[in-house]
């Protein structure tokens, strides 16, 4: 393997880390905070990409498609909550698991309904359609740079969010004793909502910005939800830090798995590694509860 | 000198910074009801969940039965003979109360790899827990579904629960938690009546149960022992009041 | 084929308090229901009726399974199809080297292939049994979330290794060449092959039945009531969950075997993680910790998505809101409906 393709594959790597992040941030917060398991937090990428899609097709911007796509996903999300998943907060796991099954069924019926069985297609945006040189003299696709970007962008404003700011307090709180943020008088439905408004949020955009990479059809977000249950499993449930980490080591062993591995095991490499980490740390890398 | 039952060395436990036990030493003779009291935080909890095998202690040892247990998990603790009750009822709530003990007393019988025979009419474990609920008074409550039995029932149950494996040191934790005036009154007489089966290590709040009760107190404080000795000695230290009854009056 | 949810429905109307007559009379017609299917199909020249109750009665064996370490041992598992699939891909691949007169090299053994229902069936059971010890040592150490998680990430690793496979169909799957050989009897004929899954379905059942009763059931199901408590009693609660859950995993074995022969066909998607969502739903919707109620559940399901499937190709718009209404309605699913459970679990 030459330098080049090395470093293209470790982008690579890191473009999928980081995508991986702003699914599983939202996921890991929900989960950490409220104790519900959403499977149907994939449907939300797909909703996103979907969302744009459209959009794009019909204003001709993949600007003005991302910038509306996301509220929209936010949105979508925020009905999601307030209509069925408010009532499983109180409930196991198990009948969170079952609900948010069923919620994939019938929202990847419903797009399959809305816009066909057919794959969309996305097309790059003119501005980022090219490839970068980058240092050591190769090139690398725009777009997946401006990814990789925006990614480490959110996640920064994800840290500042988290560290620096009251609601940020109420999330690390909650995280780690949902009981005790309760007593303080903070009103819990609406914490709950805007972190699960922020989650869906951040799936709409994983999922716009994965648009153009892949082709726009209905499972696309089951494939992404185990991934990202992965990766939330191996960071530590409730911790963002956790996931970003998780996130950025999965994705560098499956696209490296994938290339370097017989096709037998390039798929499994990332369980293979849960599987370890579990076995070693029960609880993830970096558990949010005590 | 004989060895005492239970004794723990030099227990440390901490928790990030902060030393939830820090370097108690305690010993509970064969026979005994040694009863530890302290202020809330002081440990006590803690120390149960050390001594039973929940927590591995940070540092230190635990000697039971003349062999050191410390780093032992629970289950292989009550199978020698430790046995305890939880501060929070936990129980099985689907099974009845019947269930509930004849499954301690499974647990006594040899592996449980059966899989044919139903046990629950195996008369073998189903006459000695009908007798062990009998002992705490429960035996008018034995087809009842653990889960809605009455909180002082549940306490109850637990303490049957716990008698059912026979063990030789039984660990209680808060077993009148919650209960009233005449609950407790009923517990500290079964208390009593068992005092002489098993040696007891009693975690209480309840001043009159520990003083009617405890042939020795240990008092704890910020996670050590501050004090050993019969209760009229304790009650007459001036270290413990000030630092525990003391607080109570004030 | 209708008949079994109808008549429990019937039963459940007419008598509200005595608690085992009406289950009892339920249970009985079911049987006879159950008896009379192949008959049934026959009068009406309804062959796809036959096939159908078939696949009813090998998915309830495998719902069966997991309400064992799902209902009664409260363990969660999402990866309860790689059993079923591994017992299915173990008679298929056995069955095509049979069938190309080719053995099986498996280092270091070399393996004829075989058809001979007694001793594939077998190998399948244990193949899946070995696949549950070993994920089962790895996954029992964690609880909740994450022994959901790592039965999933297991399952993901032995369907994408399936997937894999290229020389038996990879993600096309793989054709049953012929059923497997049981003795004297044609499975080839649909009937006999009714009966004898049947048969399996009631053995499994009343294994299950006893298995539950006995002193190792009170301690699976004591460990998921309290398994702390269990501990707290002296119970090595592990070795005793991993015991369940090879059994379990043995049973999805059988039922694989039984899959691979009703399909004549093996297939990768047997054994997805939304196939292991599916056989959660059937032992949730027909009541779990019951035995009986996850072949309702199984059934139920089953006609569900054949109704449903009929009517519109987009019935997933409807199960989806319905799986939904299910869990937060009537969360003791269609057994708790016929028959009230007895509070310490019967």
């Amino acid at each position: 393997m030459t330098l080049s393709l090395l470093l293209e594959q470790a982008l690579n790597g890191i473009q999928l880390g980081t995508m991986l992040f702003l699914m599983a941030a939202g996921l890991t917060l929900v989960f950490g905070i409220m104790n519900l398991i959403n499977l149907a937090h994939g449907s939300l990428y797909m909703l996103g990409a979907y969302f744009a899609a459209a959009l794009q097709q019909w204003t001709g911007s993949f600007l003005l498609a991302l910038l509306l796509a996301v509220p929209l996903s936010a949105l979508v999300g925020i009905a999601i909550e307030i209509v069925a998943l408010r009532r499983l907060y109180e409930r196991d796991h198990l009948d969170q698991v079952l609900c948010t099954f069923g919620l994939i069924l019938f929202l990847n019926e419903a797009v399959r309904i809305v816009w066909g069985p057919v794959p969309l297609r996305m097309a790059l945006p003119a501005s980022l359609a090219g490839t970068v040189e980058l240092p050591p003299g190769f090139p690398y696709p725009a777009f997946r740079l401006a990814i990789i970007l925006a990614g480490i962008a959110i996640a920064l404003l994800l840290y500042l969010l988290i560290a620096k700011t009251r609601l940020g307090m109420l999330i690390r709180a909650g995280a780690a004793d949902r009981a005790m943020v309760g007593a303080l008088g903070v009103d819990i439905a609406r914490l709950f909502t805007l972190v699960f408004g922020l989650g869906a949020a951040l799936a709409g955009f994983a999922g716009v910005m994965a648009g153009p990479l892949l082709a726009v059809q209905v499972g696309m977000g089951d494939e992404v939800l185990i991934l990202t249950l992965v990766v939330i499993v191996i960071g530590g449930i409730g911790s963002v830090r956790g996931a970003f980490i998780a996130a950025l080591l999965v994705g560098i062993i499956d696209t490296f798995g994938r290339v370097l591995l017989p096709p037998a095991l390039a798929q499994i490499g990332i369980y293979v590694l849960m599987a370890a980490i579990l076995f070693w740390r029960p609880r993830g890398l970096f558990p949010a509860h005590g | 000198m004989a060895e005492a039952l239970l004794a723990a060395d030099g227990l440390v436990k901490r928790f990030g910074g902060i030393a939830a036990t820090d370097g108690l030493s305690l010993s509970v003779e064969e026979g005994e009801l040694h009863a530890v009291i302290g202020p809330n935080g002081a440990g006590k909890t803690t120390l149960v969940a050390q001594l039973a095998g929940e927590l591995m202690p940070t540092s230190g040892r635990i000697r039971f039965a003349g062999a050191d247990v410390t780093r032992l998990g629970m289950a292989e603790r009550a199978r020698r003979g430790l046995a305890r009750s939880f501060q929070i009822t936990s129980i099985c709530p689907d099974f009845t109360a019947l269930d509930n003990v004849a499954l301690a007393v499974q647990a006594r019988s040899g592996h449980s790899f059966r899989f044919w025979r139903p046990a629950r009419r195996e008369e073998s474990l189903r006459a000695p827990a009908r007798a062990f609920l009998d002992a705490v008074g429960l035996a008018g409550r034995a087809a009842v579904p653990a889960g809605i039995l009455a909180h002082g029932e549940q306490r109850q149950l637990e303490l049957a629960m716990a008698l059912a494996t026979e063990p030789r040191l039984l660990l209680l934790d808060e077993p009148m938690a919650g209960m009233g005036p005449e609950e407790s009154a009923r517990m500290v007489a079964l208390l009593g009546r068992l005092k002489r089966r098993c040696a007891i290590l009693l975690v209480e709040h309840d001043m009159d149960a520990v003083f009617a009760l405890a042939d020795r107190v240990s008092v704890l404080v910020y996670g050590r022992c501050i004090a050993t000795g019969a209760p009229d000695a304790i009650r007459a230290d001036p270290a413990v009041r000030a630092a525990y009854l003391g607080e109570e009056v004030g | 084929m209708a008949e079994l949810p109808a008549g429990a429905a019937q039963t459940a109307r007419r008598s509200v308090i005595p608690r085992l007559a009406p289950a009892r009379l339920a249970l009985l017609l079911a049987a006879l229901a159950l008896l009379a299917v192949p008959i049934l199909a026959q009068l009406l020249d309804q062959p796809f009726y036959l096939r159908f109750a078939t696949r009813v009665l090998v998915m309830a064996l495998a719902a069966i399974s997991l309400d064992l370490i799902l209902g009664y041992g409260g363990m969660v598992s999402f990866g309860h199809a790689a059993f079923l699939g591994i017992g299915a891909y173990v008679t298929g691949i056995l069955a095509v080297h049979a069938a190309n007169a080719e053995p099986l090299l498996l280092w270091p053994v070399v393996l004829p292939g075989s058809d001979n229902a007694f001793i594939v069936w077998p190998l399948a059971m244990a193949a899946a049994a070995l696949a549950a010890l070993v994920i089962g040592l790895v996954s029992l150490r964690s609880s909740g979330v994450h022994f959901i998680m790592i039965t999933l990430a297991f399952a993901q690793m032995l369907y994408f290794f399936f997937i894999a496979l290229q020389k038996y169909g990879g993600e096309d799957g793989l054709q049953m060449p012929a059923r497997s050989r049981f003795g004297a009897f044609d499975l080839g004929d649909k009937r006999v092959f009714y009966y004898l899954v049947l048969a399996l379905l009631m053995a499994a059942l009343g294994f299950c039945h006893r298995l539950v009763r006995s002193r190792f059931g009170m301690v699976i199901r004591g460990c998921r009531q309290n398994e702390r408590r269990m501990r707290a009693l002296g119970f090595p609660t592990f070795r005793y969950r991993l015991c369940c859950f090879v059994i379990a995993g043995a049973l999805a074995g059988l039922a694989g075997a039984l899959l691979a022969n009703s399909q004549d066909y093996v297939s990768p998607a047997d054994m997805s993680w939304q196939r292991s969502g599916e056989l959660i739903v059937m032992v949730v919707l027909g009541g779990m910790g019951t035995l009986l109620g996850p072949i309702l559940g199984a059934a139920a399901y089953l006609l569900l998505e054949l109704v449903l499937g009929g009517w519109t190709e987009h019935w997933a718009i409807i199960f989806g809101p319905l799986l939904i209404l299910l869990v937060l309605f009537a969360r003791r699913g269609l057994w708790g409906l016929v028959a009230r459970p007895e509070a310490a679990g019967g």
